[in-house]
């Protein structure tokens, strides 16, 4: 059986007197890749946020419940902890301008001061950038600066330096947005292989993507957890009118 | 017809008389720099040479001498100023750009602003209260701190603007690594500012290179070697001063090679500031 590696419980966020989620309950399997969807503003972007703590750079954020990452709960971790044990690959392609391919890749280790020897580097590169799926293409080219490589590779570099610190999960959000139909297929697929070693939780606001990619699927909308279950089942009798109405289009 | 046709002409015409006046009025402008140029590069070329760079002054009715020690001693003050207000700009500037919301930040940028508008003499005046009372003595230190305090806002500010347009996709992929703040500021956030810092800090050595003001009651000039920083020491302006104000003409020859030198070196670091900035900026 499929263990649970994150488990959201009760779990509610505001900005403000702005109230973004409310009572969410959620459990995601070890290596399964689910896809939170739902209409632009709905909280799913906060939600992933809230699981590393990256919503703690807004000053005046709130949240209250709990989010446990291997029954530890990431609001009692320090946040540096929490960020090397789950990685976060942003809509835009965000390499870091100053640094080579390979200092891209890891630049985990290198930004926190952690030693590693030169083969260990090496070889952690070499790994990260394979499941990515980047490195038959830029393996010659690891020590040229990343700005040449296109939006696509960008962002498979965004996910090899995510990799390079083998994180527990893996948070996506809208990894694809700002690509070309062409990259999004290519980071489609290569998603699709690396929830054999991660476990994947991936917002989306494109349902199609949603139903090609991942096992479940978490519908939210105006704050609120709707409906949550296995894709395909979902998609083919969503239980909830507004999951239907969402999924057939009606609004969104 | 006719109506419209003239008054199609009119336009042209007038188009044409304000494009020609804002082509004049440039040129203008550019006008003076080239004069400036043409007439330090005339009367001063013809002085400098290995002796006039190299040697000590002489006394006066002597022949010949140079300036070494108002360039040993400008690089002396400028490497003092950079020492006072480079670290305290460059984090100052940080501060601005982090917390731009803050009470504190208002009230530092206000205090920049004000103190990039306090005339230099007083600047010079509050460097003499401070430190040569103080210590008893006219010294190249205090001239550093008078020239450190000129320089503190172009570093503040360049340092604040160039950070506030780094995007915070950056801030947010370092951190998001589990990487700490301190560091993210210090290894992602600086590196990628870094051009703009550098010229920013290049273009405040440009400008208090050539001030005189803060340095007659603190720096004060000398006609010596001085490598004591408790000391007075010279500098390329006050030797200027000095000299073009002195009743001897071969004296006069000299003001006009220490001003060469001075525009040469000011000119210099202007066109290396335009080369780090084109060279090192970060695509984003």
């Amino acid at each position: 059986m499929e263990s649970s590696v994150l488990k959201i419980e009760n779990f509610a966020a505001s900005f403000g007197e702005h109230t973004i989620l409310k009572d969410i309950n959620l459990s995601f399997s070890r290596n399964t890749l689910t896809a939170i969807m739902g209409p632009s503003g709905c909280g799913k972007t906060t939600l992933i946020r809230c699981i590393n703590r990256m919503h703690e750079l807004v000053p005046n954020a709130k949240v209250s419940g709990k989010i446990l990452l291997d029954n530890q709960d990431v609001y009692d971790t320090d946040p540096i902890i929490v960020r090397r044990q789950i990685g976060m690959v942003f809509q835009r392609p965000n390499p870091f301008p100053t640094m080579s391919i390979y200092d891209n890749v890891i630049a985990g280790y290198n930004l926190n001061g952690i030693k590693l020897r030169k083969e260990e580097m090496d070889q952690t590169v070499e790994e990260s950038l394979r499941k990515a799926a980047l490195w038959e293409e830029v393996k010659d080219a690891l020590h040229r600066k990343g700005s040449f490589l296109s939006g696509g590779q960008q962002q498979r570099l965004c996910i090899a330096r995510a990799l390079a610190m083998h994180p527990d999960v893996l948070l996506l959000d809208e990894p694809t947005s700002a690509l070309d139909p062409k990259s999004t297929a290519h980071i489609e697929e290569l998603v699709c292989q690396l929830k054999n070693g991660v476990t994947i939780i991936q917002v989306t606001h494109n349902i199609a993507q949603a139903a090609r990619v991942s096992d479940f699927t978490a519908f939210i909308y105006l704050g609120e957890l709707v409906e949550f279950g296995p894709t395909a089942r979902m998609f083919t009798g969503p239980k909830d009118k507004r999951t239907e109405e969402y999924l057939s289009g009606k609004f969104g | 017809m006719n109506k419209i046709e003239a008054s199609v002409h009119r336009r042209i015409r007038a188009d044409k008389f304000f494009k020609a006046m804002i082509i004049l009025l440039s040129l203008g402008s550019i006008v003076p720099m080239f004069l400036i140029l043409f007439l330090i590069t005339r009367n001063g070329i013809s002085v400098v040479n290995w002796e006039f760079l190299s040697q000590l002054p002489k006394p006066v009715g002597e022949f010949g001498g140079g300036i070494s020690n108002a360039i040993f001693g400008s690089l002396w003050l400028i490497l003092l100023s950079f020492i006072f207000s480079v670290p305290l700009g460059v984090f100052a500037g940080i501060f601005l750009s982090e917390y731009k919301a803050g009470r504190l930040a208002y009230l530092t940028s206000l205090s920049i602003e004000i103190l990039q508008g306090i005339p230099s003499i007083v600047i010079g005046i509050i460097a003499y209260v401070w430190v040569v009372l103080p210590m008893g003595s006219f010294s190249a230190l205090s001239g550093g701190v008078a020239l450190g305090i000129m320089m503190l806002p172009v570093i503040v500010m360049a340092t604040a603007e160039t950070l506030k347009l780094i995007p915070d996709s950056l801030r947010e992929a370092s951190l998001a690594l589990g990487v700490s703040y301190p560091r993210t500021i210090m290894k992602v956030i600086l590196p990628a500012g870094l051009s703009g810092i550098l010229s920013g800090i290049l273009l405040g050595i440009a400008r208090v290179t050539g001030e005189t003001a803060p340095l007659l009651f603190t720096a004060f000039g000398s006609p010596f070697m001085n490598q004591n920083i408790l000391k007075p020491i010279n500098s390329l302006p006050l030797t200027i001063f000095n000299y073009a104000t002195s009743p001897y003409p071969e004296w006069h020859t000299l003001a006009w090679g220490a001003s060469f030198v001075l525009i040469a070196f000011v000119l210099g670091l202007n066109l290396i500031t335009k080369l780090v900035t084109k060279k090192w900026k970060v695509q984003f």
